[in-house]
């Protein structure tokens, strides 16, 4: 009687529990296969040809990787601009830190800086790069100035100087990134439990022990998508480097993604598969941190169970 | 099967043009332009505004898009839903479209006998033994300079390389630098080059090294470079150009930090507006270095072109005829207009002082030849890379072995 009332009931109604959330994902699927997978997948094939976007293909299989690996200058300089960014992007998360402990005093007034401290992450990047390049103007920009009076000269300012150029451009992307993080620090201080550090405070903990025993180990989650937001930030760099040098001087301040761009999508750049090729190695370096991440988390979840 | 199509199409074209100009257009004509600065624009509005006067049936569909960006969205425009007339550059810079077939060979509207007139550009205009578009302005380069520091220190315009040293170090010794430059964005450093290097070697060798028929270890080009030198070790050239783009350059020679730039036409607004009168500003032919070549000038041309999968081939031929007839281009590159120098042999020249100088030297001192300017006359890929070596060049002249092996190969790989 049993089987017969079950044999009854539709495959669907049977499964339903199971099948009804892939229902509501499949758009989801879609589109992200759609307009992301297919992409990604057709960056794989294109940086197998040589292709000017417009005429046919030609099948050259591995030249483009070998061109790339084998040695051309503008792909090292990139690469090592690019861990240059990584390393020292990582700067916003201990600095937004620092800002949001400041911030999260009980001061008359404290909402007010709050606010002025915001305003880097509210302004575009591509403002953001063109003031900090009139300010490192040579002669005239105001950095130019206050390092004149200490007696330093950089020859060709900051922005013109190939042994700075970088430096600069990323000391301009910390800004709008340390806000970044001190927001993110600044949510994550709210949701600190005040009875635990009452409890430490009970203890006899406080300052720099109270904050690396019971602050920080409650920030985690801030401190994760910190981290996370801040090194695929660092790898994707392109408009301020856009915006301040266009690459150069003598293509100093390459990074990858501007290094693709150029190559394929610029004034002068054509040559699809090469930029392809480069949007897959950028993309296997992204993986590696993204993948090193989702297992860490993996890890973490799998220990709090 | 398309081929006939486009035959048959090309026939009726040519048989509407020989017919009276009043033969009746209709249907849609779109047309998408960069003239997107003010001035250009109004132009743009004026000859689509004119153009549908003369052919009531015809509706034209403008769009105009802005000039930066129009030099990546060609391609999508050219490929998906092709309008009938684009804005586009002369020489080399065109060779993507046409070997991709998506510009259409005009070469039966060049025979047309009013198209006599334009002959001065058709080499310009001509790839593989065919034209694919037509001009409708141009402009001269050379040395814009401050008059009236020249004539405080006595200085005359030089004609030869020699004076031209001489003067710049008057210029130095007075405590101005010789020229401003801003070789932020690049392609002022290739300016530089086609002049020292046209004057150098003359106007063959120029476009045989743009075409990648010589290497660029050759000893001429190191003559070239060792010229270029000469300035750059004097301290001709103003402190941290690499910084500045070509208008945060202009400053200097507004404030006479420094007397002269080597630029195109279009920068003489420019001047004017930051103040420099016309006492103050004049002009003179970039200076000669080796006696034996001919004097061969920057002059580069703009262009109209028409796709080939454009839907109505007809009016956007008649289009093209209208734009390169002389009271249009004489109307176009009016002072008032674009500025600029009409490529129709018949028409005439703006009366503004600059126009005038750079016709009358393009008309009767170019007998090298005309450049496109190296960013159209060499291919993309070895412009992007050349001249970023020249901007390197210009900042680090010891690097030139260096800059000079890596663009040798680049030619070896590019032009293979």
């Amino acid at each position: 009687m049993a089987t017969a009332s079950a044999n009854n009931r539709s495959w669907y109604k049977r499964n339903e529990i199971a099948l009804t959330p892939w229902v509501f994902l499949i758009p989801g699927i879609f589109m992200f296969s759609l307009y992301v997978i297919y992409p990604i997948l057709q960056s794989f094939w294109i940086s197998f040809h040589e292709w000017d976007g417009l005429g046919e293909k030609t099948w050259i299989g591995l030249a483009n990787y070998e061109r790339l690996l084998g040695g051309d200058r503008k792909f090292e300089i990139s690469f090592w601009n690019n861990l240059r960014w990584l390393v020292l992007y990582l700067l916003a998360i201990p600095m937004g830190l620092f800002i949001s402990l400041f911030l999260n005093q009980k001061v008359f007034g404290i909402r007010f800086y709050k606010s002025l401290f915001f305003f880097p992450f509210v302004i575009s990047q591509v403002v953001v790069g063109l003031v900090f390049s009139w300010f490192y103007l040579p002669n005239d920009g105001l950095f130019d100035v206050l390092v004149g009076k200490v007696g330093i000269d950089i020859s060709g300012g900051i922005l013109g100087n190939p042994n700075t150029a970088t430096y600069g451009i990323i000391a301009a992307g910390l800004w709008p990134q340390t806000a970044y993080c001190m927001i993110l620090y600044l949510t994550g201080l709210n949701a600190v439990d005040p009875e635990q550090v009452e409890a430490a405070r009970l203890d006899g903990a406080k300052g720099a022990r109270m904050l690396w025993y019971v602050i920080l180990p409650q920030l985690k989650p801030a401190t994760f998508i910190a981290f996370v937001v801040t090194i695929i930030g660092a790898l994707r760099s392109f408009d301020f480097i856009a915006v301040m040098t266009n690459g150069g001087p003598f293509g100093s301040t390459r990074v990858l993604s501007f290094y693709m761009f150029e190559e394929s999508l610029s004034e002068f750049g054509f040559r699809m598969g090469y930029g392809a090729a480069i949007a897959v190695v950028l993309f296997f370096i992204m993986l590696g941190f993204i993948g090193y991440f989702l297992w860490s988390m993996y890890q973490d979840e799998k220990g709090a169970h | 099967m398309n081929s006939i199509y486009k035959a048959s199409v090309a026939a009726l074209a040519l048989c509407a043009m020989t017919a009276p100009a009043s033969a009746e257009l209709t249907g849609d004509l779109r047309i998408v332009s960069d003239m997107s600065n003010p001035a250009p624009r109004a132009v743009m509005e004026g000859l689509a505004a004119d153009f549908g006067a003369l052919h009531p049936d015809l509706n034209i569909e403008l769009e105009i898009v802005d000039r930066e960006a129009w030099k990546t969205q060609i391609r999508n425009s050219l490929t998906a839903n092709a309008p009938d007339v684009v804005n586009w550059y002369a020489a080399t810079r065109m060779s993507p479209f046409v070997d991709a077939g998506l510009f259409m060979d005009l070469s039966d509207l060049w025979e047309e006998p009013a198209m006599a007139d334009l002959a001065s550009t058709k080499g310009a205009l001509t790839l593989d033994g065919a034209q694919w578009g037509v001009p409708y302005t141009y402009y001269q380069w050379g040395v814009y300079y401050r008059k009236d520091i020249f004539e405080e220190l006595g200085l005359e315009e030089p004609v030869t390389w020699e004076q031209e040293l001489a003067n710049c170090q008057v210029i130095l010794d007075s405590g101005r630098k010789c020229y401003t430059i801003g070789s932020k964005f690049l392609w002022t450093a290739g300016g530089w080059f086609d002049y020292m290097n046209s004057r150098t070697n003359g106007y063959e060798f120029h476009i045989q090294l743009a075409n990648g028929e010589v290497e660029w270890t050759d000893d001429r080009v190191r003559a070239t470079f060792a010229n270029w030198r000469q300035l750059i070790d004097m301290g001709a050239f103003i402190d941290d150009h690499q910084a500045y783009s070509w208008q945060e350059a202009l400053p200097f020679m507004v404030d006479g930090e420094a007397t002269a730039y080597l630029m195109g036409n279009f920068a003489v607004a420019a001047m004017r507006d930051g103040g420099l009168t016309d006492d103050q500003l004049d002009f003179y032919q970039f200076p000669q270095i080796n006696p034996d070549v001919a004097p061969a000038e920057d002059a580069p041309t703009d262009t109209f072109h028409i796709p080939s999968a454009a839907q109505n081939v007809e009016a956007a031929k008649a289009f093209l005829l209208f734009v390169t007839s002389p009271d249009v281009q004489t109307a176009i590159n009016s002072g008032d207009a674009l500025g600029q120098l009409p490529v129709n042999a018949a028409a005439s020249v703006s009366d503004d002082k600059f126009i005038q100088e750079g016709f009358e030297m393009l008309s009767n001192n170019a007998s090298g030849g005309i450049m496109q300017f190296f960013d159209r006359d060499f291919p993309a890929e070895m412009a992007s890379i050349g001249m970023e070596g020249l901007q390197e060049f210009m900042v680090f002249p010891d690097n030139l072995d260096d800059i000079l092996e890596r663009l040798e190969d680049a030619r070896v790989r590019i032009y293979q």
